[in-house]
């Protein structure tokens, strides 16, 4: 096949499309979209790819607001990946390209003149292992707000942004004291809280309860629930468990091999209600998954 | 059922198995670490005690306030070489602060290590710490003394020269600081609306602040200890004026030993062990104080 040769967006880039379309030897995943609500991702034919290696191929997905959205599946099929790439993370490293275009709100992400930096200042993110600044609590909330240039009494910011991540009444007395001092579930929250403290419109999170313990567990999964009445929540996770109850969309995702070169490749498979996903999928490949026959 | 002292011999010799030849081997292995550890320990002691048995005695407040003198050495001090020294370090520090960190900087955080020019500039960087100072010397005195410089034989001309021996050495260590920042940190920042810049200033640089700092003090350390690249560019050694700013001759404390251990009369020997004292001391509060900000500041990640 043709390389897309262009970085991200050539004018040509239409053709590209309709190459990549015409190159999809799978039939295309069952897709259900969001019906009725707002869809704030419009993710259309998304590939992203390390130098010349393809790592997720083909994504046509829907994302609705207000909403979480899951995404699953086996280690290396590509969901951290494609979920960087809903931010524009992926821009960091040098290597990585990303091809087809992603909807926000009706404005196409990856457009040349879009700067990613105010993307990342709507679309906020939480990693897999707490990363807190080596800074005090207070800072760490503080550091968003003040680098965009926030006016206004930082205090009240704090502490909405430490209530709304369900932080306030532990850390309140000890605010100024460093957050590496924190437990790794309170770190994750106050990674979340410190996400919130710059009003985004969408949390990004990428397995953020893999490093945590059940109980923080728990209280995290409790804080998406109550955040989604503001903000639209897309989540990697490897606990199936974990995205059957709180997600309300699921999409999963696979590897595929390509037998020659040995390359793997994630693709959608199958993105539906999280409860069809769980209890009738579509899809063979998903059911074995789900059920715990594979991965 | 029973077990047999067989079994039991068995196990012993299974847990237990050193004789009495490996014990004696291992025994004679350690001794030779330890000794060879002693002959540098020896060494330093030794050196000190001379030193100190042939200086201390002229240490006084005059000695530090005297300006040298060829005629009296009993009248001699290190003043103009101390200012001279003490000076190098700041115009120095000034020099490779600023440079050796927007290298690091660019390197760690800018440079794509897949161009080929960032690989060479990384290359050279490496080659250049493992130059001779007489060669520095005499790349200072042919491009800042004389040359597109043409400095003259000043102060400043001396702390460029150093600056640029030891940039190197600035820069592998801030490398290293900058590189022992997560990119977790960088990440969390850059997720939350930071632009690089931001991240790196707010986020990246107070965090390897600490390992940056220890590297330039043991850089500015191993710079006013050297004397071969001084002595091209023109440090004089009995030099009998205060400073005066960076353009002015100089002197400085290697200038002076040197120049003092040869000469033939014996009392400025014991001048030059005086010096070599204050030199010393000056390095050791220096290492201190990089030893104290790396245990009190350093970053456990």
């Amino acid at each position: 096949m043709t390389e897309p040769s262009e970085a991200r967006h050539s004018d040509g880039r239409n053709e590209e499309w309709a190459r990549e379309a015409a190159d999809v030897s799978t039939p295309a995943a069952v897709i259900a979209e969001p019906a009725g609500r707002e869809t704030i991702f419009d993710v259309d034919n998304v590939s992203v790819y390390y130098s010349d290696k393809r790592a997720v191929r083909d994504v046509r997905i829907k994302l609705a607001r207000n909403e979480i959205t899951a995404l699953i599946g086996p280690s290396g099929c590509g969901k951290s990946t494609f979920i960087r790439c809903l931010n524009r993370m992926n821009d960091l490293i040098p290597t990585a390209r990303v091809t087809g275009a992603i909807g926000y709100h009706g404005q196409d992400l990856y457009a040349s003149d879009v700067d990613p930096v105010q993307v990342r200042k709507r679309i906020g993110m939480v990693f897999q292992k707490p990363n807190p600044f080596p800074k005090s609590i207070y800072d760490n909330i503080a550091f968003g707000p003040r680098v965009m240039g926030v006016k206004g009494d930082m205090d009240e910011i704090v502490e909405t942004a430490l209530r709304r991540g369900a932080l306030w009444d532990e850390v309140k007395d000890r605010l100024k004291t460093n957050a590496f001092g924190m437990s790794g579930g309170q770190q994750q929250r106050l990674c979340i809280a410190r996400s919130l403290a710059t009003s985004p419109d969408v949390l990004l999170m990428d397995e953020p309860c893999s490093a945590l313990d059940p109980i923080s567990t728990g209280r995290i999964e409790d804080l998406m629930m109550e955040l989604k009445e503001d903000y639209s929540i897309v989540i990697v996770t490897h606990n199936m468990q974990q995205a059957a109850r709180v997600s309300d969309m699921t999409a999963f995702f696979t590897v595929e091999l390509d037998g020659d070169t040995g390359h793997r490749t994630g693709a959608v498979v199958e993105y539906d209600q999280t409860d069809k996903i769980f209890q009738n999928p579509s899809d063979k490949r998903t059911e074995d998954y789900v059920t715990g026959k594979v991965g | 059922m029973a077990v047999t002292a067989g079994h039991r011999e068995a196990t012993r010799r299974a847990v237990d198995p050193a004789s009495g030849a490996q014990r004696l081997k291992e025994a004679a292995f350690k001794a030779t670490m330890l000794l060879s550890t002693l002959v540098g320990l020896l060494f330093l002691l030794v050196l000190i005690v001379d030193v100190a048995r042939d200086g201390v005695p002229l240490l006084s407040a005059d000695f530090l306030s005297s300006f040298p003198s060829r005629i009296r050495p009993e009248d001699s001090g290190v003043r103009s070489a101390l200012q001279g020294t003490l000076l190098l370090i700041v115009v120095t520090a000034a020099f490779i602060v600023p440079v050796g960190i927007a290298t690091a900087i660019y390197l760690e955080e800018y440079a794509d290590p897949e161009r080929w020019w960032n690989r060479l500039i990384e290359l050279n960087i490496q080659n250049l710490a493992a130059v001779p100072s007489i060669v520095y010397g005499i790349l200072g005195l042919a491009w800042i003394v004389r040359g597109p410089l043409s400095l003259g034989r000043v102060l400043l001309a001396g702390a460029l020269t150093l600056g640029l021996l030891v940039l190197p050495v600035v820069i592998v260590v801030a490398r290293e600081a900058i590189r022992a920042v997560p990119s977790s940190i960088r990440d969390g920042s850059l997720a939350l609306g930071a632009t690089q810049w931001q991240t790196i200033w707010k986020q990246v640089l107070p965090g390897a602040l600490p390992g940056i700092a220890t590297g330039v003090i043991l850089a500015l350390s191993r710079a006013i200890g050297e004397t071969a690249p001084l002595i091209l560019v023109g440090a004089v050694a009995f030099y009998r004026f205060d400073s005066d700013g960076l353009l002015s001759s100089f002197s400085a404390l290697p200038i002076q030993i040197l120049e003092a251990v040869t000469d033939s009369d014996p009392a400025f020997r014991d001048l030059a062990a005086a010096a070599i004292i204050v030199l010393l001391v000056i390095l050791l509060l220096m290492n201190s104080v990089a030893i104290y900000l790396r245990n009190r500041y350093e970053q456990k990640w």
